[in-house]
């Protein structure tokens, strides 16, 4: 099938975003002093359960960023006609779950909707009754006896395709360290489940297998129920909380990196030459941070939507104009939030400036820019680092507080805090629609406790401040113990 | 960890204290329980309570109990009918030609028509320091100084308080207020048009206000009385006349508005002293009238509370309405005096979810239902007629209904090349085919849980013009089958799109996908369901809907500019009468080109004529043709696809009675009551306060904290001990 | 001292005019005159005559910020952002778009606002406090690593999740305190625990974590090693030592915060109905109420300002060595 590729802007920052984190990987591996820092992170079991995590969040937030509009059947005179609705290729492997949509609430895993219609009986008389549902569990015949036997067959399969998953992943994986070290793959498994690796393997494994198991039974459930019930206008609730991934994962991320040049560039500027410079840089942040930032999120919101309400031929399609709107939103966040980084960064200037050997680059007829470029910026890269970590659960976060107060994201983006905002009410009803909550919970806490106990570990191993006090509960048994 | 221990005793402390009663989570003071007092809600604040600018639904609630215009509607009769409020009579138009001559109303020649209006005699203002006297005989409040306001803050801080009969000539004061420069009337630019010498008034005080402005006086109070309305006569002191330009017979409904009641010449004088706005003391705030019940406590942030007028005229229960309405007991109080509740409490309420609570545990009164609450609520009954939810039931909450008199519809703009008039028959066969596809029935039981029913043409029921069961069925959309309309099938929508040159949606000629566009102002959130459903709709027709979510201004403003290719926008009526519906198709109130209320820019010249014989017609059979052809007309033109008319529904707890939903009058707490007693019970039963967790709380707390003080002390001696042997 | 106040106070004045700038720029871009004029004379029959007159009574019919009409200093006075600027300095606010005076308006919605922001302020800060110097007092060990988790667990959860659930339970289930609303006087305290004791629960997890680096950061300098060499119990050196000399960054973060207390909390007030400046706030966002707004954010800015003074003084109570030139 022949598609128009779609790059919405989002997308093509994220996928910048993956590439430096890939060239910085590369540079690091030349950079015995940041590759100590890492190796420390590599090491705890936490940080890197973390990461296996975020790092299935990552994946479905890429695969729901490679966008493309499909072609409608039917062209005439060889000219292909495209859809005007933007999909991604998440949307493409998931399409069962987003084609399969009832006409409103119903439970999860349940073959029922959730309240009672007047229904039309063969013989004419009308009654009151919960009508089966259009797909989910649409395959019985009788839903209440067979779908006990239904669940258990399923979450079986997908036990044991997880099992297979695991065993693949895991074999796989000694075998790649045996190569590397030159052992048997079975001293290699013995390492691994003592603990006794370099890389904490075994908490990545064991993470891995519970995300597995978890996930190939909801998959296989998924194939045929709603897992997550439906909402209001009986999209599948799952589909949902996975597509919130991306939305949350581009305002985590974007935010910072899109500010990050004016933080770091001002930063550096005020703290190296000081002066007027660093007056009107002071002034500039010191009168930005007396705002409160609600209202001048709020204000700019409201401002960036009137550009975009006012410009409607600016954007081919409402994904791009949601798309927009996210990316607004980013920079509206990152501009009330630069300017402590702004701020931390001055003063580690004013301090770096004055050391040996820039005072010496400078005795030397370096010029300015050369100084601030190859010795000032590379000594604060650590600050930029921990504070892009420590940002990101921040900003998910007060994406759904900013919905709520009416200046978050465009309503046809699917957020957390979207998901939350609609769901609010749904617990008053009574009997309680309590899924599409439960679910927004689950899998934003999820989301942010990883990126939360990850970030730790990034600060503990990079911020020389804290080493100190870390190191002690990490510190090997005395020898005398063993 | 102490501490949090140490803080969640304190708190149980305070609560145990301040909840010594039965019920710990009564929201009231405990003084109030057991008064005849009515609990309710309100959600914006009101931004008005001066009668001439007030137009709002929230801002009716209080303004309809204080003020008094000359007519009200009937509580119980349906359909809806005026009768006599401050008036003696129903006031009957007598029309003459431009020579001054008398003439029938149908006579050809008719220049304008005078209402003459009789009041009630013996009608007194509530008690206000307005109109307080002096011990030496004039005003006691007329000419006050900065001292005497000094220890000023609100109205109550006026020791003393006065009041006076009702004079023909209030209400000709308010009516000259219409024009008031330093107010806006929402209804001056109509009334100007129709009341003679209204505008020339407004002009008038518009020189002297700039004139005042300009001798450094702006804001001192403009004296009305010393401008002449020719259009309004005051015959003795209690007979007034209005002299209306041709004929207008929708003027009689205005007068049972609040932009008619009177207001005094007094209480604006009052208002008008210097150090009175500072104060917030102005009459858009403590409205000032002769109704059953004042404002006595007003803070638009929190709370609002009508108590009682102790002046009040008297007014007693009706005697007749509907014939169901004897066996619901709403008959019972036939001839005794009104009103029957001592004070009416309102209680700002932001939020659905605790709103809704709050009248599960009995401390809300009445209560509107969102449509999520309303599963829990509301069943319909195998006959499709709504009762309350058992559960509901055995509370004893019993569920009012009533179809709106409103409107909603999705509209076409007609200015547009593709859904518009320039498309001709094409596009008239595009917008019949949506029309078919927008499955408003869907629509009403997925957001409105079935509280509502399907527009069949502009006017909703309960309205003269409105026809039930087959005959009045827009063959468009519907079709007439077993007993009940049905929606035509999706098949003769596509057939429709295809005669109008879209076959599955793609333009015959070019191969392009047809897009259509949305506009909306809804962009929260909960709305977000709502776009996803009208998306599904364009998909049945594989037509491609892209929407256009903007903030209110911006959508009304491409509204305005007849940018907007197609939006969903609704009515309301503002008075029971067809006109009020079917000008809203007319050229001449096109909102692109006139800024009139024509939102969809309807225009249709046959149309126009029908519609200005239509509305000097009694109503009447002949009536009925000319509407039912206009109807006709909109129906085959489509317009608008014609949505749905909402169905009010209010739920309310088995202590309140006399309670039957009006669309049109606003003036009826004093028609309720309640049984305090039976009240004060409900609530104990259901407010029975669960303490185990409370308990469950300071157990975790203390287990929690003694392994940790043991470690501590443990280690404590551990340190300790060394120490001692060195 | 006296000096250096005055002086901070006058960097103060560039810095509220550039806010001030930048609310009217961010304002003005959103709502032409014209929007705010339709949006309070309502939706029906809504004149272009009526829409003109509101602007001229309110003075939003000049330009913007330059008259190229007017001539030589009226050029830049007879502007919107002039006139309504320059009365802000004086704290007059003037008047909400629909009459009412906002000076008189702030000064009662102030009240409802400290009654739920000081006390959830104040204890809070005891609870995390304590907490932190629990999690110190027992570290490496398994109470204070379950501690660290419990309180990273406890920042995942938005804060709406801590509203929607203590209303849920705590009034709805077990009838304790009423959903919503508020009063004055002896009767407060009912609406007041649950916001309060939210807002409580909802600050543990990262005000924990933070208080405790900065105490374990205290805990390894060498006065502490002194202190417990002299054999000082660990309670002792906690409270004596390591508290007090944690002072000046628990400050730093804690008295900038204060003035600001008085603006409220936007979204604890809108859910619980409390009549305080937060939701003053939302609700003049929603209706597009340029006076309060802007008003609104004057005050912030101010108080900022004003917090950010009382800290320096604050150093210098605590610490003698500090000194303000």
């Amino acid at each position: 099938m022949p598609i128009l590729p779609v790059v919405l802007w989002t997308d093509l920052l994220l996928f910048a975003l993956i590439g430096v984190a890939i060239a910085a990987a590369f540079y690091v591996r030349g950079q015995p002093h940041l590759l100590a820092g890492w190796r420390g992170v590599a090491a705890g079991g936490a940080a890197m359960s973390a990461l296996t995590v975020l790092t299935a969040f990552v994946a479905v937030g890429v695969l729901d960023s490679i966008h493309f509009r499909a072609e409608l059947g039917g062209s005439k005179g060889g000219e292909h006609r495209y859809a005007v609705e933007v999909t991604s290729l998440f949307d493409v492997m998931v399409s069962g779950l987003r084609a399969r949509t009832e006409k409103t609430y119903s439970a999860p895993l349940s073959a029922q909707l959730f309240s009672r219609e007047s229904v039309e009986r063969a013989d004419g008389t009308q009654s009151r009754e919960f009508p089966r549902l259009r797909h989910g569990g649409a395959h019985l015949k009788d839903p209440q006896s067979e779908a006990g036997a239904d669940f258990a067959g399923r979450v079986l399969r997908g036990s044991a395709l997880a099992l297979v998953l695991w065993l693949a992943v895991g074999g796989f994986l000694a075998a790649a360290l045996a190569r590397r070290h030159g052992v048997t793959a079975s001293e290699v498994w013995r390492d691994i489940w003592r603990g006794d690796t370099s890389v904490a393997w075994r908490a990545m494994l064991v993470s891995a297998g519970l995300l597995l198991a978890v996930a190939c039974p909801v998959s296989m459930l998924a194939e045929a129920w709603h897992v997550f019930g439906t909402d209001k206008v009986g999209q599948d609730v799952l589909y949902q909380t996975l597509k919130s991934i991306r939305t949350a994962l581009v305002i985590g991320t974007l935010t910072t990196l899109v500010t990050l040049p004016i933080a770091v560039g001002l930063g550096i500027l005020a703290g190296y030459f000081g002066g007027w410079v660093d007056d009107v840089i002071q002034y500039i942040y010191t009168t930005l941070n007396s705002i409160p930032g609600v209202l001048l999120i709020a204000a700019s919101v409201l401002m960036m939507q009137v550009v975009i309400d006012t410009h409607p031929d600016w954007f081919a399609t409402s994904a791009e104009r949601a798309d927009a709107r996210l990316l607004a939103l980013c920079l509206i966040l990152g501009v009330t939030s630069w300017t402590g980084l702004c701020r931390l960064l001055r003063g580690e200037t004013l301090k770096l400036r004055e050391l040996d050997y820039v005072l010496a680059a400078r005795a030397f007829g370096v010029s300015q820019a050369r100084i601030m470029a190859r010795h000032i910026l590379p000594n604060l890269m650590h600050i930029v680092l921990i504070s892009v970590v420590m940002d990101f659960s921040g900003l998910v976060l007060a994406e759904a507080v900013l919905s709520y107060v009416g200046v978050g994201v465009d309503p046809s983006t699917i957020s957390f805090g979207t998901m939350i905002n609609s769901a609010r009410m749904e617990l008053s009803r009574e009997p309680m629609v309590w899924w599409s909550l439960l679910a927004a919970f689950v899998f934003m806490f999820l989301l942010v406790l990883s990126a939360n106990l990850f970030a730790d570990a990034v600060r503990d191993a990079f911020d020389p401040r804290m080493q100190s006090l870390v190191r002690p509960r990490r510190a090997p048994r005395p020898a005398g113990a063993a | 960890m102490l501490r949090l221990a140490q803080t969640i005793l304190a708190c149980a402390a305070v609560l145990a204290v301040s909840g010594c009663g039965d019920v710990w989570n009564d929201p009231y003071p405990a003084v109030d329980r057991g008064l005849n007092v009515l609990y309710s809600a309100f959600t914006d604040r009101p931004k008005h309570l001066d009668p001439v600018q007030s137009y709002s639904e929230d801002e009716a609630t209080y303004n309809a109990q204080i003020y008094e215009p000359p007519l009200q509607y009937h509580y119980l009769r349906r359909p809806y009918e005026l009768v006599p409020l401050l008036a003696e009579s129903l006031p009957k138009p007598i029309y003459y030609d431009d020579q001054d001559r008398e003439v029938s109303a149908d006579a050809p020649g008719v220049a304008y028509g005078v209402y003459e209006i009789r009041i009630r005699s013996g009608v007194r203002y509530q008690p206000h320091p307005a109109f307080a006297q002096a011990a030496s005989g004039g005003p006691r409040y007329q000419s006050l100084t900065a001292d005497d306001l000094a220890g000023i803050r609100s109205l109550a801080d006026f020791r003393e308080t006065g009041t006076r009969e009702l004079e023909a000539a209030d209400f000709a004061y308010q009516i000259k207020r219409l024009a008031h420069p330093r107010l806006h009337s929402p209804i001056f630019g109509l009334m100007s048009e129709y009341i003679v010498g209204l505008k020339e008034l407004a002009a008038a005080l518009k020189d002297a206000d700039k004139a005042l402005a300009d001798q450094g006086k702006p804001g001192v109070w403009l004296d009305l009385t010393r401008f002449a309305l020719p259009g309004v006569e005051v015959v003795d002191a209690h007979t007034y006349r209005i002299k209306v330009k041709g004929r207008y017979p929708q003027f009689v409904y205005w007068l049972a508005m609040n932009f008619f009641a009177p207001v005094p010449m007094e209480v604006d004088r009052f208002y008008a002293q210097p150090g009175m706005a500072e104060r917030n003391l102005v009459l858009d705030w403590y409205p000032v009238g002769t109704g059953p019940y004042m404002l006595t406590e007003n803070n638009p942030n929190a709370r609002m509370v009508l108590e009682r007028n102790p002046n009040y005229h008297g007014e007693r229960y009706p005697a007749d309405g509907e014939a169901e309405d004897r066996s619901a007991g709403l008959l019972a109080d036939s001839g005794r005096p009104l009103p029957f509740i001592d004070r009416v409490v309102f209680t700002r309420e932001k939020e659905g979810i605790p709103y809704w609570n709050k009248f599960l545990q009995g401390y809300y009164d009445q209560s509107g239902i969102s449509s999520d609450s309303f599963d829990r609520a509301v069943r319909v009954s195998v006959e499709g007629q709504t009762a309350v939810s058992p559960e509901m039931a055995q509370k004893g909450i019993q569920l009012e209904t009533a179809v709106s008199t409103a409107s909603r519809y999705f509209a076409f703009n007609w200015l547009d090349p593709v859904v518009g008039g320039p498309g001709g028959e094409r596009a008239k066969k595009l917008r019949q085919a949506i029309s078919i596809a927008l499955d408003w029935e869907e629509f009403i039981s997925i957001f409105a849980n079935g509280r509502g029913i399907t527009g069949q043409s502009p006017i909703p029921p309960g309205i003269f013009g409105f026809i039930e069961g087959e005959h009045g069925v827009n063959p468009v959309t519907h079709e007439w089958v077993g007993n009940a309309p049905r929606r035509r099938p999706i098949d003769a929508a596509r057939r429709l799109l295809a005669e109008a040159g879209y076959p599955n949606g793609r333009d015959e000629t070019t191969g392009q996908p047809l897009t259509l566009m949305l506009d909306t102002t809804e962009r929260g959130p909960d709305d977000k369901s709502r776009l996803d459903w009208l998306r599904k709709q364009f998909a049945k027709l594989s037509i491609q809907l892209e929407i256009r979510g903007a903030d209110y201004n911006r959508f009304q403003e491409r509204v305005r500019k007849g940018a907007a290719q197609m939006f969903v926008w609704g009515w309301n009526a503002d008075y029971p009468d067809p006109e009020n519906f079917l000008f809203l198709f007319l050229t001449q109130q096109s909102r692109a080109r006139l800024q009139g209320e024509n939102a969809a820019n309807y225009a249709n010249p046959e149309y126009d004529q029908l519609y200005e014989r239509m509305r000097l017609m009694d109503n009447g059979p002949e009536r009925q043709a000319v509407i039912d052809r206009m109807v006709a007309i909109l129906r085959e033109d489509a317009p608008w696809s014609f949505g749905f008319h909402p169905k009010d529904y209010s739920l309310r707890h088995a202590w309140i009675g006399n309670a039957k939903p009006n669309q049109m009058a606003r003036n009826t707490l004093k028609y309720m009551k309640v049984d305090p007693v039976l009240r004060a019970q409900r609530r104990r039963e259901w407010n029975t306060v669960v303490l185990w967790p409370l308990g469950l709380m300071a157990l975790l707390i203390a287990a929690g904290i003694t392994p940790a003080a043991i470690a501590l002390r443990r280690r404590e001696r551990a340190r300790a001990l060394p120490s001692v042997t060195r | 001292m006296f000096a250096y106040v005055v002086r901070r106070v006058l960097y103060a004045i560039p810095i509220v005019i550039g806010v001030n700038l930048i609310t009217f720029a961010l304002f003005f871009v959103v709502n032409t005159p014209d929007d705010m004029a339709r949006m309070q004379l309502g939706i029906k029959r809504v004149t272009p005559e009526a829409i003109h007159k509101w602007k001229a009574e309110r003075g939003y019919d000049k330009p913007l910020f330059y008259d190229g009409q007017a001539e030589g200093r009226d050029k830049f006075t007879n502007t919107i952002f002039f006139t309504k600027s320059i009365r802000m300095f004086v704290f007059d606010f003037g008047r909400e778009d629909n009459g009412r005076d906002i000076a008189n308006e702030i000064s009662t919605r102030m009240v409802p606002s400290l009654a739920i922001a000081l006390p959830t302020f104040i204890l809070s800060l005891l609870v995390t406090i304590s907490f932190a110097l629990l999690l110190v007092l027992f570290r490496a060990t398994y109470l204070d690593f379950w501690g660290v988790v419990l309180c990273v667990a406890m920042m995942s959860v938005s804060s709406l999740f801590y509203i929607i659930g203590g209303q849920f339970l705590v009034a709805k289930l077990w009838n304790l305190v009423p959903i919503s609303g508020y009063a004055n006087g002896l009767d407060a305290p009912r609406f007041l625990i649950l916001p309060v004791v939210v807002g409580i629960i909802g600050g543990i997890g990262a005000g924990t974590r933070w208080y405790r680096t900065i105490f374990l950061e205290e805990i390894n300098r060498d006065y502490v090693r002194t202190a417990r060499a002299k054999g000082l119990s660990e309670l002792r050196v906690m409270f004596g030592h390591v508290l007090k000399n944690a002072m000046i960054p628990i400050l730093t973060g804690v008295v900038v915060v204060i003035p600001t207390l008085f603006l409220g909390s936007l979204i604890t007030e809108s859910f619980f109905g409390i009549p305080g400046l937060g939701s003053y706030t939302i609700d003049a966002i929603n209706s597009q109420d340029f006076a309060v707004v802007r008003a609104m954010v004057f005050i912030g800015s101010v108080l900022y300002i004003i917090g950010l003074i009382l800290t320096d003084i604050s150093y210098t109570l605590v610490d003698p060595r500090v000194r303000l030139q």
